[in-house]
């Protein structure tokens, strides 16, 4: 259905409501490289004028990807909750908006409303926000899941300990855990990027976490995130597995590149339950999303790359994840060529999440190829602290040796929790507390050189 | 100045644990923060990684050398016009210029076993500091293997896939990208090798071969020369390159 809106006698024109999507969304390089992007400012903010207009009840008539083609659409169409969505049905996206801002819309009534909103939705009311009404709603909402611990509580923020290394040696990724645990990370999960995906490999690497998890009696879950059809292998190994890993996307397509699709990740949920690992709750599933994934695999239908990117979120809520992060910064200045296009990203996707009741954190990265630095990490790290993020990502000196990219330190998540008040979640911050590496009151102390985590090599 | 900082620092008591790791660990803080000496480490790590990605490819130096090793080169460029297109339009960098072709086709290729191209991509100074010596290594073997060896294509501005018109225009039957791989912190000027059999335009990923980490602190000059004629070796025979081609069986250090 064609939109349109008229600015000084001139009409601007939107075939369909994709058109309008992507025509009214801020600038960044990928939806210029896919060709959906405004012609110019001006069109830019005629799209959002125009997108103001239309009612929330028309993003449940018509889909950017058709019904009968993907079935992404079909889950987001078939799972929507038409009583939840009923306090929002009246109001067009640019009521929504003010409405959303508004003291009426309440943590309690936001939580309710989520499966009543569609990612169409969340993408279209986030396209006419500033990165101001992005933290300030995205704060509003609380997602609490749990496994080993309480992930998501208000004034927490958990750290997701990454001690990737090239090769994958035992000793060299024990290390840096030992780094990380001793500067008070690692209470979202202990997760290795593995060097290889062979499930021999990857099993060794879960007996090793586990090990070091039981040992020490850590609060907390490991991950080894390798491909979802590796797990279900190793689960029927009896592998002593937490969470299924897997990389979705927001389209059929998409999936389908990843060697993916939603029967095969039921399969893999399902067997992760039977294990019963968790020992406070069963959310099993940790995802990683990004903008741009859709348009890298040729598979974005015409959709601009941040409503792909909530769309992913509609995958990734129907398995109840314990986590999901969007590796904001780490596809490439083809996609987010800045710090401003990153910074703007991550605060959309985590606004998106979690207003559709996703457990969002955000790797706060980017390559050496991106207009970016440590600077614009400093902001953005800042900005989620504020938002309420629920987790970022812990790496030794913010430099990650195997995947090659810069992403936030052990210290950048002591820094934010400092400057901000927040702590790491209460069991975890127990265990530290019991450890000696952290007090009463929240800071990391100084550790005797004969630690028992130090006595973990060697 | 150093001996302030020293009592200012809080040191972390497990420095030995970074004979295990060359992950930043261990660095110690001032308050919550990174120490200053880490915090410029750093920074100068990211200098060096972002002058790469801007550098230029030193073409003097380039010509000189391979005029030395009686190699014949073109001098090409791709559609992206400069740096800022070529990082934010991909394709571009895929595609030769419309001179290029022109150039490629006025040759009048009759046909080689080998082409080699010499590309820029994301660190042209991988390219400027490693591909003579690995070259250097390299070209006697094709020649005692009785190998013909296509004049070489130095490419400004290329991407991987660049390789594949190149070495079609040039009519060989495989063809090399040298080319320099995106730059980490602690890896600057890696150079990355493609091998595509029977190279046409519009071939993807899985229908190459690539050896990687190309430097003298990863893969050194003489092993990597060794792999890559084993390779190109074992792809002129068996007629193939990809998922097929396997290095000794190990074909995790082949796919990339």
């Amino acid at each position: 259905m064609p939109y349109r809106h008229t600015i000084q006698q001139h009409t601007y024109n939107f075939d369909t409501l994709t058109t309008l999507l992507a025509k009214a969304s801020p600038f960044r390089s990928g939806d210029a490289l896919a060709g959906v992007a405004a012609a110019d400012y001006k069109e830019r903010v005629a799209a959002q004028l125009a997108l103001a207009d239309v009612p929330l009840k028309n993003f449940l008539e018509e889909a950017v990807i058709p019904y009968e083609q993907d079935e992404v659409t079909r889950l987001i169409i078939d799972s929507h909750n038409e009583q939840a969505f009923a306090p929002v049905a009246h109001f067009t996206t640019g009521q929504f908006r003010d409405w959303l801002l508004s003291d009426e819309a309440d943590p309690v009534t936001l939580k309710k409303l989520a499966p009543g909103l569609t990612p169409e939705m969340v993408a279209a009311v986030s396209k006419l926000m500033r990165n101001q009404d992005l933290i300030c709603v995205a704060r509003k909402c609380e997602v609490i899941t749990t496994f080993r611990n309480t992930l998501g509580l208000k004034g927490r923020l958990s750290v997701r300990l990454q001690p990737n290394h090239p090769t994958d040696d035992p000793k060299g990724i024990a290390a840096s855990i030992v780094d990380g645990l001793l500067y008070g990370s690692g209470d979202a999960v202990i997760g290795i990027n593995p060097a290889t995906d062979s499930p021999d490999h990857v099993a060794t690497l879960l007996q090793m976490l586990d090990a070091i998890i039981q040992r020490f009696n850590i609060p907390t879950q490991s991950c080894v995130l390798c491909h979802v059809t590796t797990s279900l292998q190793l689960i029927q190994q009896k592998a002593p597995l937490d969470l299924v890993f897997q990389s979705i996307g927001g389209t059929e397509k998409t999936n389908k590149s990843f060697g993916i699709n939603l029967a095969l990740l039921q399969e893999a949920y399902d067997a992760a339950l039977t294990l019963q690992r968790g020992t406070l709750g069963s959310n099993v599933m940790y995802f990683e999303t990004g903008q741009g994934s859709s348009l890298s695999a040729n598979a974005h239908e015409g959709v601009d790359q941040q409503t792909c990117e909530a769309r992913a979120y509609a995958v990734a809520r129907k398995f109840s994840p314990l986590l999901v992060n969007t590796v904001v910064g780490f596809i490439g200045p083809e996609y987010l060529f800045d710090g401003k296009q990153i910074i703007r990203a991550a605060l959309e996707d985590h606004f998106c999440g979690k207003l559709l009741g996703l457990p969002m954190g955000v790797d706060v990265c980017y390559t050496n190829h991106a207009e970016a630095d440590q600077d614009d990490m400093d902001n953005l790290l800042t900005l989620l602290g504020v938002a309420g993020c629920n987790y970022i990502m812990g790496i030794p000196g913010a430099d990650d040796i195997m995947l090659n990219y810069q992403s936030t330190s052990f210290h950048d998540a002591l820094y934010v929790r400092k400057v901000l008040g927040l702590r790491p979640a209460p069991e975890f911050e127990q265990w530290l507390i019991k450890q000696g590496i952290m007090n009463e009151e929240g800071a990391v102390v100084p550790v005797e050189d004969r630690h028992r985590l130090l006595q973990l090599i060697n | 100045m150093k001996d302030i900082q020293k009592t200012i620092v809080q040191p972390d008591p497990w420095a030995e644990l970074k004979t295990y790791t060359a992950a930043r660990i261990a660095l110690g803080r001032t308050g919550t923060a990174e120490p200053l000496d880490a915090l410029l480490k750093f920074r100068l790590a990211h200098a060096e990684a972002r002058d790469a990605v801007y550098a230029v490819l030193d073409q003097q130096l380039l010509l000189n050398e391979l005029r030395s090793l009686r190699q014949a080169a073109f001098v090409l460029h791709t559609q992206a016009a400069n740096r800022s297109e070529y990082l934010q339009y991909p394709d571009r960098g895929r595609r030769l210029n419309e001179k290029a072709i022109a150039r490629l086709k006025a040759f009048n290729s009759t046909g080689y076993d080998i082409c080699l191209v010499l590309a820029d991509g994301l660190s042209a100074t991988a390219m400027n500091n490693h591909t003579i010596p690995v070259l250097k290594l390299l070209l006697p073997l094709f020649e005692k293997a009785g190998l013909s060896v296509a004049p070489v294509c130095v490419v400004q501005e290329g991407r991987v896939a660049i390789g594949d018109e190149c070495g079609h225009l040039l009519r060989s039957k495989l063809v090399a990208v040298l080319i320099g791989e995106r730059p980490g912190l602690s890896s600057p000027d890696s150079l990355g090798v493609y091998l595509t059999f029977h190279p046409t335009p519009g071939l993807t990923d899985e229908s190459r071969n690539c050896i990687s980490n190309i430097r003298p602190e990863g893969l050194n000059y003489q092993a990597a020369a060794e792999k890559l004629f084993f390779l190109i070796s074992e792809s002129l025979r068996l007629q193939l390159s990809g998922v097929g081609l396997k290095d000794n069986g190990n074909a995790n250090t082949l796919m990339c």
